[in-house]
């Protein structure tokens, strides 16, 4: 069965793929990508590695998208307007800690609006 | 004025020569109330966007905005990336289809730019932004019958000067509130650069 997907937008390409592995240990079958850093994986974020990871993660059920600060935002918000699609949420919550409860609750068959809601629950 | 392919694509390399030439200065802005990245940032982005722009046929103007801000998006890395980027991509979407640009589908489209980066980064006027410069510019040109390149320079350059006594409430200056009064705003000198690129371009 298809699962919702997780997004993991970071300043730093090493933050996301920590994160990425932490989850791992726990939650193998739901899709993860990753946009850490800038195209030359500097301090910064990349649309374009946004938007190629919003619809890698993708399998037709939603995707939620998790962000640190500042330009991570605002990139990941026009990523989303331009995917025209209405199955990407950005979601606001600790990226590990959110992206955690949100991949384990994706693990289980939820909807993309069950996991939102479990999510911010949770913070 | 008329504004061809070809001038929107000097526009850009007018202003990408400026910010190589100003990396430094930028960066010593963003030093005392920022994270020190901005002149590195903007050089990065302005330099992709003219490698961009040289490998690539227009036949519009809007094209070449557009490929502007996602050049920027993708590639400055701070938060100027995707407010510059909002900005030029609601500008290339204001003037749409047209071959050349006159003076009221300017006003248009820096009308447009303005809007965007105002909802991108939920600000307004005097909050020490690039928006103080934006804004006057995009007034300015609004108002006026005939684009006089000294003018539209003075009206961007004293903007951005007017943002050396402000407080930030906005931006990553904000965190340092009265102490960012005496220093003139990176995002706004980096939009002066961009207006004074155009001012020179119009001028030819």
């Amino acid at each position: 069965m298809s699962k919702v997907g997780i997004v993991l937008i970071s300043h730093s390409a090493k933050v996301v793929e920590g994160i990425k592995e932490i989850i791992r240990q726990v939650v193998k079958d739901v899709p993860i990508e990753t946009a850490g850093g800038t195209d030359e994986n500097e301090i910064g974020t990349s649309m374009e590695k946004i938007q190629t990871a919003i619809t890698n993660a993708n399998q037709g059920v939603g995707t939620l998208v998790f962000y640190d600060i500042g330009s991570a935002k605002m990139n990941a918000e026009i990523a989303i307007e331009m995917a025209e699609t209405d199955q990407v949420t950005l979601i606001e919550a600790p990226i590990l800690e959110g992206a955690y409860v949100g991949a384990v609750e994706a693990s289980m068959d939820k909807s993309l609006n069950e996991i939102c809601a479990a999510v911010e629950k949770a913070f | 004025m008329e504004m061809h392919v070809q001038d929107a694509i000097q526009w850009f390399q007018k202003t990408n020569e400026k910010i190589q030439q100003n990396k430094d200065y930028l960066t010593s802005l963003d030093q005392p109330i920022g994270d020190g990245d901005h002149g590195i940032n903007m050089a990065r982005g302005f330099q992709e966007v003219e490698k961009k722009l040289k490998g690539a046929e227009y036949t519009v103007v809007s094209d070449v905005l557009k490929d502007v801000a996602m050049t920027l998006m993708s590639k400055v890395g701070g938060a100027s990336g995707p407010l510059f980027g909002t900005a030029f991509l609601k500008m290339s979407m204001a003037t749409k289809g047209a071959a050349t640009i006159d003076i009221a589908t300017l006003a248009k489209g820096l009308e447009a730019a303005t809007e965007g980066i105002k909802q991108r980064g939920k600000a307004t006027e005097q909050e020490k932004t690039m928006i103080d410069v934006w804004s006057p510019v995009a007034y300015h040109v609004k108002e006026a019958t005939s684009i006089q390149s000294e003018v539209l320079k003075e009206v961007a350059k004293q903007a951005m000067d007017n943002t050396k006594d402000m407080m930030a409430t906005k931006g990553r200056g904000a965190y340092f509130k009265e102490k960012s009064i005496g220093h003139i705003d990176a995002g706004a000198a980096s939009t002066y650069y961009i207006f004074e690129a155009l001012a020179e371009t119009l001028k030819n």
